[in-house]
């Protein structure tokens, strides 16, 4: 009983509402409360790619060009286009999905390696866009944002801050286990295990694979979107390559396919910086080598793994 | 005309970088079935040790010739360490090994040498040559020359020696391979090791006409393997038309459209190949087996 338990989504949103509440207990100053806070919002994008890469098992190398039309979406909408902020945010996720929906047509008939760069490209793209556009983007220097009202609340400093993300999240993960609860997930899974085998079942391969990329889209322009509010400043660099990278490294690190995971894996990889900061040289360094050395000896991830070694306990 | 020389020649120039960057790729992918991220950065390390030997008191040609034996030693680390532990990962999995391999050495890098961008004098002189109106740096008749010796030096290897035809029937078939006789181990580490020089030298021939950081290698890596896409993953030939191409369309992108999204070219050239020829120009046709 205790091994379903587990592995229930009730059990998952707990173990998520249960690290939610204990930050703040602990959290020394309203600085941890920020860290916290961006941890929430980069788990909120890498959900959305545990929806592609976990269930469907299509990866995106670009995503950080999703959080980058969410993020200048609350930016030039407010500034350019007199919209109030939330209507902005909800139309920079709209209009992600519906650029992940065109794009996402073509790109997906690929493959592996194929799939990967030409995310990669299109990502790169964006990121040089949202970089050279300055009249309307603000050029490399980026620009500000206005801050994030909702409802006539005005939502500052780092406490509100960081119940909204956690809030969000937490819908965000309530949707993604449904989904994978869903026969959508199932569709999705099987055809992460063989296309051709998903397709013979009735799965119309083509159509989920899209629905995911769009899925995973539209999370990451809704963290996107958070980001730039909360900082109240946005710049091309949320849009690179690396940030992408970093993403597909939390989904992996914190255990392909687990929405726990990706919160963990965000956890590691936001925090860790924080507390290398003392050895900021040497940061990259120990970023790619993090990297290398989860791939190779923790394939699986640390949720997946954890788990494993605890109902293995218990059994 | 003119300018169309000019624009010519420059996209020759940085095409035959790609190309040699693209061919690195192709000769680790054929063998090992890896698509190596961190080949950008053997460019890096062959323009960046180059320069900095060479302040050491070094002749150039000496400091080249060393910084090219760290990039080989780099590529055979990187085989050893990080991706034989991983074999039979995904190729997601290896694809991110090959990226942290990739941070991992730009982080090395600015440790080590600094986060300055350098230069390495020009190495016959750098009075352009004019020719029908353009000009063209002798460096870049450097570049292009040297592109071309190691083609031919890699072909006559693969085709003419022992060792050579070992690695092509590694890539055509690993286990038929190991069945007669090869010792794939050591072929693999070939492998890296000459795609590991082949970078280094694109690195020094190309640092005195683009500078070179700690960081440059991330937007080689791209291109090239841009370049190797749009020839077709897998084929040399294919690679080095590739690396051309996006080197000429980069060129005459800038010169004729504009300059702002010339990094976008590359990018552009494999969505577009993606979409309509998915095996690149000479990839052909493939059945997928189930």
């Amino acid at each position: 009983m205790l091994k379903s338990a587990l592995r229930s989504r009730w059990a998952t949103l707990a173990v998520l509402a249960l690290m939610i509440a204990i930050v703040p207990l602990i959290a020394p100053s309203a600085f941890y409360l920020r860290v916290a806070a961006l941890v929430w919002i980069f788990a909120l994008a890498a959900l959305g790619l545990t929806i592609l890469m976990g269930y469907a098992g299509q990866v995106s190398l670009g995503h950080a060009g999703f959080l980058g039309i969410g993020a200048y979406g609350v930016a030039i909408g407010p500034t350019h286009l007199g919209l109030s902020p939330l209507l902005s945010l909800i139309l920079a996720a709209a209009l992600s999905g519906v650029i992940a929906y065109v794009v996402g047509r073509p790109i997906l008939r690929l493959k592996g390696y194929y799939l990967a760069i030409a995310t990669l490209g299109f990502g790169l793209i964006l990121a040089l866009i949202f970089q050279s556009e300055s009249a309307v983007t603000g050029g490399p220097d980026g620009m500000a944002v206005a801050r994030l009202t909702v409802f006539g609340w005005r939502i500052a400093g780092a406490m509100q801050w960081y119940w909204v993300s956690a809030g969000v999240l937490l819908l965000g993960a309530w949707i993604a286990l449904n989904i994978a609860d869903s026969p959508s997930g199932r569709a999705l899974r099987a055809l992460h295990d063989s296309e051709v085998a998903a397709a013979g079942a009735g799965v119309d391969v083509a159509a989920k694979k899209l629905a995911a990329f769009v899925a995973a889209a539209i999370y990451a322009a809704i963290a996107g979107g958070l980001l730039a509010c909360m900082n109240g400043l946005i710049t091309p660099d949320a849009a690179s390559f690396m940030h992408s990278v970093e993403f597909v490294a939390m989904v992996i690190i914190g255990g392909l396919g687990s929405v726990l995971g990706a919160v963990v894996g965000a956890a590691f990889l936001i925090v860790l910086p924080q507390a290398l900061t003392s050895l900021q040289e040497y940061e990259q360094a120990v970023l790619g080598l993090l990297i290398m050395v989860f791939m190779i000896a923790l394939p699986m991830g640390i949720v997946p793994s954890l788990r494993n070694w605890l109902t293995e306990r218990l059994a | 005309m003119a300018e169309f020389l000019q624009l010519l020649f420059s996209g020759l120039t940085v095409g035959a970088v790609y190309a040699l960057v693209a061919l690195g790729f192709t000769l680790i992918y054929n063998a090992s079935d890896v698509i190596n991220f961190a080949q950008g950065d053997f460019v890096m390390i062959g323009g960046m040790g180059t320069v900095f030997l060479a302040a050491a008191g070094l002749s150039l040609p000496l400091a080249a010739f060393i910084a090219i034996l760290a990039a080989v030693a780099v590529g055979l680390l990187l085989h050893r360490l990080a991706i034989e532990p991983a074999r039979g990962a995904s190729p997601v999995a290896l694809i991110m090994i090959t990226i942290g391999a990739s941070i991992f050495i730009k982080g090395v890098a600015q440790v080590v040498f600094d986060k300055q961008f350098h230069s390495l004098p020009a190495f016959t002189g750098s009075d352009p040559i004019a020719l029908g109106g353009a000009t063209i740096l002798p460096q870049s008749l450097w570049v292009v020359g040297g592109a071309i010796v190691l083609f031919v030096a890699l072909y006559l290897f693969l085709e003419r020696t022992l060792l050579g035809k070992a690695v092509l029937a590694t890539a055509a078939n690993r286990l038929a391979a190991r069945l007669v006789g090869i010792n794939v181990k050591v072929i693999l580490a070939l492998a890296f090791g000459v795609s590991a020089a082949i970078g280094a030298i694109a690195g020094v021939l190309v640092t005195p006409i683009t500078l070179t950081r700690y960081d440059i290698g991330t937007l080689f890596a791209l291109k090239g393997f841009a370049a190797a896409m749009v020839g077709g993953m897998g084929h040399p030939l294919g690679a080095v038309v590739g690396g051309v191409l996006i080197g000429l369309m980069e060129a005459f992108g800038a010169g004729y459209i504009s300059s702002t999204y010339k990094d976008g070219v590359a990018f552009l050239a494999i969505l577009l190949v993606l979409f309509f020829m998915p095996r690149g120009l000479f990839g052909g046709g493939s059945v997928e087996r189930v």
